[in-house]
């Protein structure tokens, strides 16, 4: 059987040695062969000696979720080999480091073992430990060149521009490919089935992760003000703002900076600055994840309350508690959707790849002022940071920012009396002022109990009459949220599956297989809460509809049954929660398994 | 919308500053704190110094965090914009607002419980990034708003109300502000207005986190024999070091005369502040000279008054951060996107 451009490569290391610019090396190159891949890390909690992994997916078909097999596994790790040789598909390979023996009691039949001498190779070569370390990575990728036939000049061209700087780092570079591609080439049979071939799927594509592609929505938004406190999966959002605002957001003339970023002392104060630089007139975010927002929820309900434009960008992590920080999960839905204290729900974006955390980044600014409450922007640490292919990021250059309703000073001039919550349009959303604008416009915002007017008060009708504006506003808010992504299959069909966010790819995966056993769902990824008039219809119009979550309580589920009409006996939930991103594997197996049984029944 | 224009009522008879605005122009709502509160009188203090100032209200924003001191913003300047925050969280909000624009003149209003116990940490951090700001803590040792709990300011031995004696160490804002590295640390008497009044002006023209513990007795629950935040205790025990006139460059007012030595300073907007000493040796630019006296006077039982430190050379938060002059917003969109060709560009790297 040969398995071209269909593969999955795994390479098991130390974190720390590394490891991991020669996995991107490999995964570009395939890339750059014109092959659809994905990239998995999956790394420990940990700076130095605990296990890592690196998953890469090449699929023509261009499927980008894990599918739950491994074809190619580069066992670098003496400390998870049994677990590693373990978890190898039925007829893969395994290369293993034969400098030293092998523990013969670890087996498998059904595998194929290729030895490679990499640090005696190395060694020899290089007189450096540190080099040495560093080469025996590079080494694997150039026997997985021999192997799988991937591009070697491919390959060259990649070093040259990450060492452009420095020429003789890519002859070394290119001295130890050159050392595993020939020790491949003289002693297995080159190239393996399993193997890649030029072709040309990735024109206009780039390879991102989620929080690089975020934090450019940010920039492009217009975004002035990032406050932040340090937390994995949610720390390279500030670092790739930073990054690009240094490049792009400088004063032409002064060099100064046209932007402020604030390494707070904790989250309540992120989300402190947060408020008071959109009270201020600015568009301000926070990058965070599970524990931050738990931190930040009595301000979240202050923002709610006195309608405060703030953008919350939560890259889940695996909780409670301090969880698993470096493995993923879907399981701050129902935080978000109801952070703090009291009365509360907030809009909350739900991309699913590094292209929509781009989109939805900007649009949760615009909705974040137009609605003046805060926003939240759901993403997990798998698409936060993994490497995803996506179509290439285009920007609208007449787009300009939907800054809500804003008096300016010109329309303060003609006012005497300026009311802060009155709701003069009939959507729930009043008009608000800027301070340094016009005497005019000044207003106390207070989270104590306020009327109309913005007045202090306690007053059980005064304070009802602005909470029930606010349901109001929900309404509207409601009607403006993007749209769920309907996919129809071919055939009409009364079962359905909802997903959100990085379950995307495993779920299209899952229902390609499915339907080609004759088994139809439509699907409907949800992409934000509140949820629109097409989540209730695609709810009525089907009889068994599953619910993909990840995290153990079917917190989508949970949702849909507590914010719609459905009957909840017609929801299934499918729920992963193990902090490994979802494979399109789980999906298929629990879905054909359902609807076989209820078939026969 | 439908807004109803309504002519402006002037009111006459009252002096007018530069601006053309009267004393009542910086008053608020009514207060509705108790009669006599201290915190009623720095609200006083805080009219007449912007009033002398000129600020123009539109530009002043005041914040505070939760209790009775925290209420006071609404009363004063009612032509600025306020924000009532959250407890102990005041310093995060005016980071973010003077973040976004930094023209602004930002009035942070705390109490002793607000800053000490549950915001200690956001009081900490305003005061290193040096954050320009005049913040002033209501200190009256108790957590008035929540009915005469010890707050982290009591002085070990006072007695509370009900008769409980504190035995914590009391933390001193002052004392603090100035280990942190801050630039300004003061401490006034809410009831001498000749003092508090100067020493506010001169904490909003300073360029950086202007910190003034105001020693504010809460009538209601602290101010009661063995309470040593008490009018009586205070009045007889406070001692003066430093007295601060301020001069601005318009229009210079005339400085109180009192005996002693002036140390002019120069700030960085042009104007000059002018500290009258009344004690000789003291000398408000060193922390060493401060800490001693801080200490000598805490050993005594006294409360010392005047500007303790300042250092107006420090660096302010938007000068570390290598933010641009003017605020983030007033830039024009344009000037914030880089455009699609620059976002084509940049992902040339990402192939
Ligand atoms: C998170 C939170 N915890 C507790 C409270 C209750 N609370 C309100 S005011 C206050 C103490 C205020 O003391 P201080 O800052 O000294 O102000 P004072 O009333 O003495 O002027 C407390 C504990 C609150 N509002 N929020
Ligand atoms: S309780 Fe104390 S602090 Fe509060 S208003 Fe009354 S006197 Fe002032
Ligand atoms: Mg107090």
């Amino acid at each position: 059987m040969s398995q071209v451009n269909d593969f999955v490569i795994k390479i098991a290391t130390v974190n720390g040695t590394g490891s991991a610019s020669a996995n991107s090396l490999l995964m570009k190159a395939l890339f750059r062969m014109g092959i659809p891949v994905t990239g998995k890390n999956l790394f420990p909690s940990n700076i130095q000696g605990l296990p890592t992994w690196y998953e890469i997916r090449a699929s023509h078909a261009g499927y980008r979720a894990r599918s739950g097999r491994v074809d190619m596994m580069v066992a670098m790790n003496a400390q998870t080999y049994g677990k590693d040789l373990a978890e190898v598909s039925p007829g893969g390979y395994l290369i293993y480091d034969s400098s030293w023996p092998r523990d013969r009691q670890l087996a498998r039949q059904d595998v194929h073992l290729l030895g490679i001498p990499l640090a005696a190779m190395v060694n020899e070569q290089y007189g450096n430990a540190r080099v040495r370390i560093l080469m025996k990575n590079i080494a694997y990728v150039g026997a997985l060149c021999a192997l799988m036939a991937i591009d070697r000049d491919v390959v060259k061209a990649l070093l040259e521009e990450t060492f452009a700087a420095k020429p003789k780092l890519v002859d070394s570079n290119l001295q130890a490919i050159q050392l595993g591609h020939d020790y491949a080439k003289e002693h297995f049979d080159c190239p393996l089935p399993i193997r890649a071939e030029p072709m040309a799927a990735t024109v206009d594509h780039v390879m991102i992760d989620g929080n690089s592609a975020a934090a450019l929505g940010c920039l492009f938004a217009g975004a002035t003000v990032g406050a932040w406190y340090p937390i994995t999966p949610s720390t390279s959002l500030m670092d790739a703002f930073e990054k690009y605002c240094r490049q792009l957001r400088r004063d032409p003339d002064t060099d100064a900076k046209r932007y402020c970023i604030v390494q707070a002392e904790d989250e309540l104060a992120a989300a402190g600055m947060v408020l008071g630089a959109g009270w201020a007139g600015a568009r301000a975010f926070t990058p965070t994840s599970g524990p931050g927002i738990s931190l930040m929820s009595e301000f979240i309900g202050y923002a709610y309350y006195t309608e405060i434009p703030a953008v919350f960008f939560d890259i889940q992590r695996v909780g409670p508690s301090t969880g698993m920080p470096t493995r993923t999960q879907q399981c701050d839905l129902m935080a978000a959707a109801y952070a703090s204290h009291g009365d509360t729900r907030h809009p909350v974006l739900l991309p699913a790849d590094p292209a929509e955390c781009f989109e939805l980044a900007v649009t949760a600014f615009d909705l974040a002022e137009s609605l003046q409450t805060p926003v939240f922007v759901l993403s997990d640490l798998d698409i936060g940071m993994n490497d995803w292919m996506i179509p290439k990021l285009t920007w609208d250059d007449d787009y300009r920012p939907d800054r809500g309703k804003v008096l300016d000073r010109q329309a303060l001039e003609k006012i005497d009396k300026f009311h802060r919550y009155l709701d003069v349009d009939g959507d729930g959303i009043p008009w608000r002022s800027v301070p340094g604008t016009h005497p005019a416009g000044a207003f106390f915002t207070r989270g104590s109990g306020h009327n109309r007017y913005g007045g202090y008060t306690e007053d059980a009708d005064a304070y009802q009459d602005v909470v029930d504006r606010l349901l109001v506003k929900w309404e509207t808010a409601r009607q403006r949220m993007p749209a769920g992504v309907l996919t129809r299959s071919t055939r009409p069909t009364e079962a359905g599956i909802i997903a959100y966010g990085s379950s995307d790819g495993a779920v299209t995966e899952a229902l390609d297989r499915l339907a080609a056993e004759g088994l139809d769902l439509d699907y409907l990824r949800i992409r934000a809460f509140p949820f629109g008039d097409e989540i209730d219809a695609f709810l009525e119009s089907h009889q068994r509809i599953f619910v993909v979550d990840q995290n153990r309580d079917g917190q989508m589920k949970s949702l849909l049954t507590l914010e719609t009409d459905v009957d909840r006996n017609r929801l299934i939930s499918i729920r992963h929660y193990n902090g490994m991103p979802i494979p399109s594997d789980l999906i298929y197996d629990q879905v054909r398994r359902i609807l076989a049984r209820e078939a026969v029944a | 919308m439908t807004y109803i224009a309504k002519p402006r009522v002037y009111h006459s008879g009252l002096r007018e500053n530069p601006l053309g605005l009267t004393i009542r122009d910086y008053e608020g709502g009514l207060s509705t704190l108790c009669a006599g509160c201290g915190h009623d009188s720095i609200t006083t203090a805080l009219v007449q110094a912007c009033w002398e100032l000129a600020l123009k209200p539109e530009q002043v924003i005041k914040l505070s965090g939760i209790g009775c001191s925290s209420k006071t913003p609404a009363y004063f300047l009612s032509g600025s914009h306020g924000f009532n925050s959250v407890h102990g969280r005041m310093p995060a909000v005016a980071t973010g607002a003077l973040a976004a624009n930094r023209d602004l003149v930002c009035i942070g209003i705390s109490g002793d419980g607000d800053s000490l116990s549950i915001g200690f940490g956001q009081f900490a951090h305003a005061v290193r990034r040096n954050l320009n700001m005049l913040y002033i803590i209501e200190n009256n040792g108790v957590y008035g708003l929540t009915k005469g709990q010890f707050s982290a300011s009591a002085d070990p031995g006072s007695k509370a109300k009900y008769g409980e004696i504190n035995r914590n160490q009391s933390i001193d804002p002052v004392a603090a502000a100035i280990t942190l590295g801050g630039s300004f640390a003061a401490r006034a008497f809410s009831g001498d207005k000749d003092q508090l009044v100067p020493m506010i002006k001169a904490g909003l023209r300073h360029p950086g986190c202007a910190v003034i513990d105001v020693v504010s007795p809460c009538v209601t629950f602290n101010d009661h024999e063995g309470s040593t935040k008490s009018y009586a205790h205070t009045r007889s025990n406070s001692h003066q070091v430093v007295h601060v006139d301020f001069v601005p460059p318009a229009e210079p007012i005339t400085a109180r005369q009192t005996d002693g030595q002036q140390v002019p300073v120069r700030l960085h907007d042009g104007s000059t502040i002018l500290l009258r000493k009344t004690d000789p040796d003291y000398e408000p630019t060193d922390r060493l000279t401060a800490m001693a006296c801080l200490e000598r006077h805490r050993r005594k039982r006294e409360i010392v008054t005047g500007v303790l430190f300042m250092d107006t050379d420090l660096a302010e938060f938007h000068q570390i951060a290598g933010t641009s002059s003017g605020a983030l917003t007033d830039l024009a969109f344009e000037d914030l996107n880089p455009g699609n060709d620059k976002l084509q560009a940049l992902q040339q790297k990402l192939r």
